[in-house]
């Protein structure tokens, strides 16, 4: 097996098989890992906010959904993947606190992060074949671009792999 | 005046670490007479990370800790966290609930306990900002969540993050081997009210 990088919040990271990515304790930001089958390259984006154009903070590229994707997309292509082949798993976007007497109802940062996520892959055409989202636990993450598999480990929870 | 979180801004670096120090210190002496021991506190440090760095701060990504999480409102709006790594969490309530310091149950009653210790942290360290700014400021009913570091700090992250790219992280070592840390993440016009109210900016 091939060296494991770290992609650190607010970050992204691309490599190629053997090697492979990974992100600690991803809470209500989103990790998005994107494959090329053929090629067997990959990249991994930590995101923590779902919209750069609604915030004027916006020169961090790597922080935001839709133009972390692209910066993804973009460092693939340099090593190797195309665009029409890559594939998508997404995991994160917890809620991590729960208040009492907050409206169930109400979208929280999670939620936007992973619909923002979505929405942006779609516009893109990139099928998102297996996700991991929700829920008030923390996920740290593990991608294999050799295999597509992409492993997740909680907290008192047993490993999966999507 | 807009403030700018930089770390070359020495003046409000001094200022929030003499904040951090009364808050601290009025947390330190809330915590000793909840404990009924003494209780010693180091300096505080002030640190503006870089979010990719902000896993590693606390004895890495993947450690478990405590985190307890408040709402601000009144004149100035926010959120103020505060963290132990679960070991010293467990330690506290163990004193708290006069058991032995071995015990490692952590049950509906624990966390109750814990949130209340942070409650009444976080209301002391707020409390001194609230004296010593003349400025309004009441939190809400804490909300727990015991977890990976990381994941518990993407929420204070976050609200950094939609004002700037790095997280303003105050550590206070308490005795005993107890390790907690402030995160106080006023919003934007905040930091000036802050500044302003102490007659600077």
């Amino acid at each position: 097996m091939g060296e494991i990088y770290k992609v650190g919040m607010a970050d992204l990271k691309v490599c190629k098989a053997p090697e492979g990515l990974t992100t600690l304790g991803l809470g209500s930001c989103v990790g998005i890992a994107l494959r090329d089958p053929v090629t067997k390259v990959g990249g991994l984006a930590h995101i923590m906010l779902p919209d750069s154009t609604k915030i004027k903070q916006n020169s961090n590229i790597y922080k935001f959904a839709d133009t972390g994707i692209d910066e993804l997309i973009k460092q693939i292509s340099l090593i190797g993947g195309r665009k029409d082949r890559l594939v998508a798993k997404i995991a994160g976007g917890a809620n991590m606190f729960k208040f009492a007497g907050t409206n169930p109802n109400s979208v929280t940062v999670g939620e936007s992060n992973v619909l923002a996520t979505k929405e942006k892959l779609q516009s893109l055409k990139i099928p998102i074949l297996a996700e991991d989202t929700g829920n008030n636990y923390g996920r740290t993450v593990v991608f294999y671009p050799e295999s597509g598999d992409f492993l997740i480990k909680s907290v008192g929870k047993p490993d999966k792999t999507i | 005046m807009n403030t700018e979180l930089r770390d070359d801004n020495n003046e409000f670096f001094d200022i929030l670490r003499e904040i951090a120090n009364i808050g601290a210190g009025n947390a330190t002496t809330s915590l000793a007479q909840m404990l009924n021991t003494k209780v010693d506190m180091k300096v505080p440090m002030v640190k503006l990370m870089d979010f990719k760095d902000v896993g590693d701060a606390m004895g890495g990504e993947e450690q478990i800790m405590a985190g307890v999480y408040l709402m601000v409102e009144g004149d100035i709006t926010g959120s103020i966290m505060f963290l132990l790594e679960k070991e010293s969490a467990s330690k506290l309530v163990n004193i708290l609930m006069g058991r032995d310091s071995d015990n490692t149950e952590f049950g509906e009653i624990e966390e109750s306990a814990l949130k209340e210790i942070g409650n009444i942290i976080a209301a002391s360290y707020l409390n001194s900002l609230s004296t010593l700014t003349n400025l309004s400021i009441y939190p809400s009913v804490p909300a727990l969540c015991i977890d990976m570091a990381a994941a518990i700090l993407s929420v204070p992250a976050i609200e950094f993050g939609t004002m700037c790219d790095k997280l303003l992280l105050i550590q206070s070592q308490f005795s005993e081997g107890l390790n907690g840390y402030f995160i106080l993440v006023p919003d934007v016009d905040s930091y000036d009210k802050i500044l302003k109210s102490l007659g600077i900016g």
